[in-house]
């Protein structure tokens, strides 16, 4: 079982991601995130598990999880590659937008160098890439100590926190 | 200027200290090429030609005298002793070295400087008039506007990561578009609503490059209350839908073209309606506060009975005034713009010993600020009447003094084939070869305004689209090659040039700019600018006499 970053300590990760050609036949026992289309197409019976999650790949936004989102205990964003930036508007919508308090996790090409940036966008959880050091890359955390705009953890912007 | 809190400076050190790692971590193989570039590209570090290139920042062109004799000291430490004023009104270095730009950095954060958003897909360098806050002619000083943005902008996490870079630019002076508004992926302009309160209407869209256009206006009039949260709302809705795929259509000039503006204003104020009021939303207090910053210093009363009797007196000088100083809000005070355009020099390139000498001056004889322009000029903003012949004497020494601004061999360049690794053509000895051809001054003055602007290559660093005559250098077959354009604007409007025709080789480009030069001549009408002829007979008789 791999490693994974919640809420700033390095726990083993209970999650299993699976990929959309992985889900022919049979699931998997225990914690699986599904691909948004898989969900979407056999949202009633993975609903009974209660034990699955979603992710979503660049292009697909929180409003086309907006009704489960209630439902769901994990939403992944998955990073094929760590320069596409569409994860960060995505994870602070469905923070600010759909207030949504479950788990938001970073899948992918997860690196120390946008971490600092992903959590302050929503995320508290990060699958960091394997070949690189889960604790190094947890140092990315503590970048900065100051901040000039509001965040999805800190609202206020610089000049309204007093 | 903006005064530096404790948070602003710990922020720069700790900027300092991580890209110190990140570059340990690259030169110990922990990072990737690819993974290196992108953090490097936020901080401004390019890999060119035949050495990295650094830009610092140098917010909305200010530069306070003891910042540029730290410059000095960088350039002369870490350099070949010279340094490069950008169209963004930054400065570049393009010789210093992967493993001490640290140091560097380091060393700009000692004097609030650093390089951070000069380049990579993020928010860049603000910008806008050279002339802000002396300008008379603008409604509002904007540059607390642009701290505003700044501040903002920097390190904002949710766009570092956009489609392609992003460029924000501020105007304040109605009619007349100094900071190029129009061809900005946002231009920001400060204008008074019905009870004389601040609003800004916001264009998006504009951008120069590969497929340049003018922006579209998205939103009429924004409170000055809800300026960030507006901003947040383009840049959100550009951040989820520009395009990823194709990094020639990833600038949000294609998206707002692809929707419609119509459609873009729709998704805009979606996001809109969510923020505005929210807590992004701008306080007095801290307008004040950021106001607070930009002052008047303490101009004088100033008797200008000797500097009229100068310039009656003194030809060189009297031309060097009407030509290279303007008028000041202050009364008894003018603006003068330190010409880097001498024959034979890079444009916009300054040295060590020089900017020291420019630091002096600006220490004596105007508050001990000046500023970067975006035509590659530096400019002293607040110099007495009474000062400028001694000012002049020792610009003319510097060679500052060259009374061209605005005119013909005013040439804006880019680094170009010499030293960037992304240019198809030289650019500088294009300008220089130019500048030899017409060296009689009093020509060059009877010819009038005239942006000449050249770009080594289509990402058009040297804004070749908005010259009035404006040159491109292109690729054939590894053969350097000029493609000329005519009509571009970026004076009282910004405005996208069209081409002549097929491109020249280098060694008839020269030849083309005089036949234009001397159908223009032709052709003008008594005190008619090159760019109201060109308006008036259009491109078919310009086409005609140079390809006919």
């Amino acid at each position: 079982m791999g490693k994974v970053i919640i809420d700033g300590a390095i726990v083993d990760n209970q999650w299993q991601r699976l990929e959309g050609d992985t889900l022919e036949g049979e699931l998997p026992t225990g914690n699986i995130i599904v691909p948004l289309a898989y969900w979407q197409a056999n949202r009633d019976a993975l609903l009974s598990r209660g034990d699955v999650a979603v992710w979503l790949a660049p292009g697909e936004e929180p409003k086309d999880l907006e009704d489960d989102l209630a439902a769901l205990p994990l939403v992944a964003i998955h990073f094929p590659a760590f320069k596409d930036g569409r994860g960060y508007s995505y994870a602070r919508e469905l923070r600010t937008r759909y207030g949504f308090k479950g788990e938001v996790r970073a899948t992918g090409d997860v690196l120390r160098d946008q971490l600092f940036y992903m959590t302050r966008c929503g995320f508290n959880a990060f699958e960091v890439r394997e070949d690189r050091s889960i604790e190094e890359a947890l140092e990315g955390l503590n970048d900065f100590s100051v901040t000039y705009q509001g965040d999805v953890n800190e609202p206020r912007p610089l000049y309204r926190r007093g | 200027m903006y005064v530096y809190q404790e948070y602003d400076q710990r922020l720069l050190e700790e900027r300092v200290a991580q890209y110190r790692d990140q570059t340990r971590r690259f030169l110990a193989n922990e990072l990737s090429e690819d993974e290196f570039l992108a953090l490097r590209l936020q901080n401004g570090l390019y890999i060119q030609r035949y050495a990295p290139m650094l830009r610092i920042s140098v917010p909305y062109g200010l530069l306070a005298s003891r910042q540029l004799r730290r410059l000095a000291h960088i350039v002369r430490t870490y350099d070949k002793g010279f340094c490069h004023v950008s169209t963004r009104q930054n400065i570049q270095l393009n010789w210093p070295s992967v493993e001490e730009v640290p140091d560097i950095l380091a060393e700009l954060a000692d004097v609030q400087m650093h390089a951070i958003q000069t380049s990579g897909n993020c928010i860049r360098n603000i910008t806008t008039d050279e002339f802000a806050g002396v300008n008379p002619k603008e409604i509002e000083d904007p540059r607390p506007w642009c701290e505003i943005i700044r501040q903002w902008s920097t390190f904002n996490p949710e766009f570092a990561y956009l489609p392609r870079k992003f460029k924000i630019a501020v105007n304040a002076v109605p009619d007349a578009d100094p900071a190029l508004i129009g061809v900005h992926d946002i231009g920001v302009q400060l204008v008074h609503g019905a009870n004389g309160e601040t609003g800004f209407q916001v264009w998006a869209g504009g951008g120069l490059g590969r497929t340049p256009m003018t922006g579209a206006i998205i939103g009429e009039f924004v409170p000055w209350q809800d300026l960030l949260a507006y901003l947040e709302s383009i840049l959100r809705v550009y951040n989820k839908y520009g395009n990823r795929d194709n990094k020639y259509k990833a600038r949000i000039k294609i998206l707002v073209k692809a929707l419609g503006a119509e459609k873009y204003r729709e998704l805009v104020e979606q996001e809109f309606a969510e923020l505005k009021g929210g807590e992004m939303t701008l306080t007095a207090e801290e307008v004040a506060r950021i106001k607070g910053c930009f002052t008047a210093p303490d101009y004088q009363s100033v008797d200008t009975a000797a500097l009229d009797a100068k310039l009656v007196e003194d030809k060189a000088f009297s031309r060097w005034f009407h030509t290279n100083t303007r008028a000041h809000k202050q009364a008894g005070y003018r603006a003068v713009t330190l010409t880097l355009k001498r024959t034979g020099r890079v444009p916009g390139d300054i040295s060590d010993e020089q900017l020291e000498a420019v630091a002096d001056l600006a220490d004596k004889y105007s508050f001990g600020e000046l500023r970067n322009s975006h035509q590659q000029n530096m400019v002293l903003s607040d110099v007495a009447a009474n000062d400028l012949y001694d000012l002049w004497k020792a610009l003319d020494a510097l060679g500052f003094a060259t009374p061209n601004l605005g005119l013909l061999t005013d040439i804006v360049a880019c680094p170009g084939g010499d030293l960037c690794a992304l240019a198809n053509a030289k650019s500088i000895p294009v300008a220089e070869s130019i500048q030899r051809r017409f060296d009689d001054m009093d020509y060059v003055h009877d010819l009038g305004p005239l942006d000449l602007n050249i770009s080594g290559c289509m990402n058009a660093c040297g804004h070749h689209h908005i010259g009035h005559i404006g040159i491109l250098g292109v690729d054939k077959k590894g053969k350097e090659f000029y493609q000329v354009t005519l009509g571009g604007r970026g004076d009282k409007l910004s405005r996208v040039g069209e081409k002549m025709g097929p491109s020249f080789e280098s060694e008839e480009i020269t030849d083309v700019v005089e036949k234009i030069i001397k159908f223009y001549v032709e052709k003008r009408l008594e005190n008619e600018p090159f760019i109201d002829t060109y308006e008036r007979i259009g491109m078919d008789p310009f086409k005609e006499r140079i390809y006919g």
